[in-house]
């Protein structure tokens, strides 16, 4: 169920170069399931005036907490990367269709594959993937060490390999140059980041199953205002998907790339 | 008695409040959040008689207080809008105002003639004014003599009485107004969004990809407070008024220029409970205004 509520917030930290991981405490966490996202209003008032879809990095159903983790880049984010401990924040959610945890067989193994931002959401994927008795391998790509985060959080849900574009950690290149030497022995894989990464995945697995994330700039975040719409290839009825509603997660060779 | 609800040609509104075409799809997806019978009426999303694509993507882009959209006249067409949408929208006690667009006059004709006969369509609003697409839409809306010929040619087929949805991107929006009513229009809705465009910082290209985009929100508010001022005392049939409305105040201040009611846009974005927040706060405006019914602030601007 979607539902808007003014969360609070219980911590903010810097946890590397503009990415900041911020903790929400409130009743919509109890709806959330991992690759969905939350529309967040970083102002009460009308500048910035648009909301901020972010996605879910970790959920705590228990103490109706969870994390997101964001990079602030532009006027929003960086207005939300104020925001301090006690603050309560406007969000809706949780929004669209996440990554299906089930479409892992309990004993296999996933590959989750996670580009920049697009690796905050693998997190709680990895979590649940774990939790159902799914081994998980990470592989992690960056710009650069500066930006890169949750090595330890990952290290401990499986194998983590990071990559970076100027070498200065893990492998030096994009996850596809990592991949090709790991050949990692896989059923299904998960992946969330740039265009380039998803296209080279869906490339690189044509005959494994798998699932992507994708992102496009909103308006409404709930499926309304057709802004987010990505074009599908034959094999669906319809010849257009929106990002918002319909994703961010669709099953591999639904979205034209 | 309720304190705020009124009668414009074809509608009977429980309160002034609708939500604003484009903005709100088809309802199904506010239907999630809320019961759309509390709202006055639906303005729904621009329809053509045959499936739109739409523009290439980005097509939103934020502006200080406002935002760009060159959504294209997305639509699933005619066909689809009345067995599919219109249908699901009769699950609920709302008037439903339909928002037609086309490529030709004979393509406004074609769609007024049919969505007009839907049992819960209770108006057309005639799209002359879409900053988004070649062909159709704004190009009609910025002639007089064009906008008053298509007023007409629509209004002669239309079993429900027709707005037509007015451009600010003209010289002489008064022409305009006082072209449709000529043409027979039963009431006007304006604005649409303003022609912009915005640059990305980093390529010094624009952000949307098609170029320009409308542009909407609170930034456009002072430009349709103006243009709703100068059409009231222009013309004689209603004014439905809408750019930049994001609570009770903006529509209070719509009424007073002269709006009879007052559609709610981009707002929807941000609040996306802000009909309904609006609607549920309107008698409380009106006891501190001294009013007892809505309909006594319409056009207090001029008096």
């Amino acid at each position: 169920m979607i539902r808007s509520e003014r969360m609070t917030v219980v911590r903010q930290v810097k946890i590397a170069h503009n990415i900041f991981e911020l903790v929400l405490q409130g009743e919509l966490v109890q709806d959330m399931s991992p690759g969905q996202f939350v529309h967040v209003k970083v102002s009460d008032t009308l500048e910035p005036l648009l909301r901020r879809p972010i996605s879910i990095a970790d959920v705590n159903k228990e103490n109706q907490q969870f994390t997101m983790i964001y990079r602030a880049e532009g006027r929003g984010t960086t207005v939300l990367s104020l925001a301090v401990a006690g603050q309560e924040i406007d969000v809706l959610g949780p929004l669209g269709h996440g990554f299906p945890v089930e479409a892992a067989p309990v004993g296999g193994t996933a590959l989750l594959v996670g580009g920049g931002i697009g690796v905050p959401p693998l997190h709680e994927l990895s979590k649940q993937l774990n939790a159902r008795g799914v081994r998980t391998i990470h592989v992690l790509g960056f710009q650069s060490e500066n930006v890169t985060f949750y090595e330890q959080q990952f290290n401990k849900l499986g194998d983590t390999y990071y990559v970076t574009v100027d070498g200065t950690k893990g492998t030096k290149g994009f996850v596809t140059t990592l991949l090709d030497d790991l050949k990692p022995e896989f059923d299904v894989f998960y992946c969330c980041g740039p265009l380039p990464m998803l296209k080279a995945m869906e490339n690189t697995y044509p005959h494994k199953e798998g699932y992507l994330s994708f992102e496009e700039r909103m308006g409404c975040g709930i499926g309304a205002c057709f802004a987010c719409v990505c074009q599908t290839t034959e094999q669906v009825e319809k010849d257009y998907v929106k990002v918002c509603s319909d994703g961010p997660v669709f099953p591999k060779g639904v979205v034209q790339l | 008695m309720s304190r705020i609800n009124l009668e414009l040609p074809g509608l009977s509104l429980k309160n002034p409040i609708m939500p604003a075409s484009g903005c709100f799809g088809f309802g199904r997806e506010y239907a999630q959040l809320y019961d759309l019978s509390k709202l006055g009426a639906i303005m729904i999303k621009a329809t053509t008689l045959e499936t739109r694509a739409g523009n290439p993507t980005p097509r939103v882009a934020e502006t200080a207080a406002g935002m760009l959209n060159a959504i294209g006249l997305q639509n699933p067409g005619l066909e689809k809008v009345m067995n599919e949408e219109l249908k699901f929208l009769e699950g609920y006690d709302v008037p439903i105002i339909a928002n037609v667009a086309g490529t030709e006059v004979t393509d406004y004709v074609e769609v007024a003639r049919q969505i007009s006969t839907a049992a819960n369509v209770k108006a057309l609003e005639l799209n002359i004014s879409c900053p988004n697409v070649k062909c159709g839409g704004i190009q009609f809306g910025t002639d007089p003599a064009t906008a008053q010929e298509l007023t007409a040619a629509v209004k002669a087929v239309s079993s429900v009485p027709v707005y037509v949805k007015l451009s600010p991107n003209v010289t002489s929006v008064v022409d305009i107004a006082k072209a449709v009513e000529t043409g027979g229009a039963d009431g006007i809705t304006m604005i649409n969004t303003l022609v912009g465009m915005r640059l990305h910082e980093k390529t010094g290209k624009p952000v949307i990809a098609n170029g320009t985009g409308g542009l909407s929100g609170p930034a456009v508010k002072p430009v349709a407070i103006r243009m709703v001022y100068e059409v009231y005392k222009a013309v004689t049939i209603p004014i439905i008024g809408m750019g930049g409305v994001t609570n009770v105040q903006d529509v209070i201040d719509f009424m007073s220029a002269g709006a009879s009611a007052v559609a709610v846009g981009t707002a929807n974005f941000v609040d996306h409970f802000v009909c309904p927040n609006i609607i549920e706060a309107l008698p409380a405006k009106l006891d501190e205004l001294g009013v007892g019914h809505i309909s006594e602030i319409i056009g207090r601007s001029h008096r």
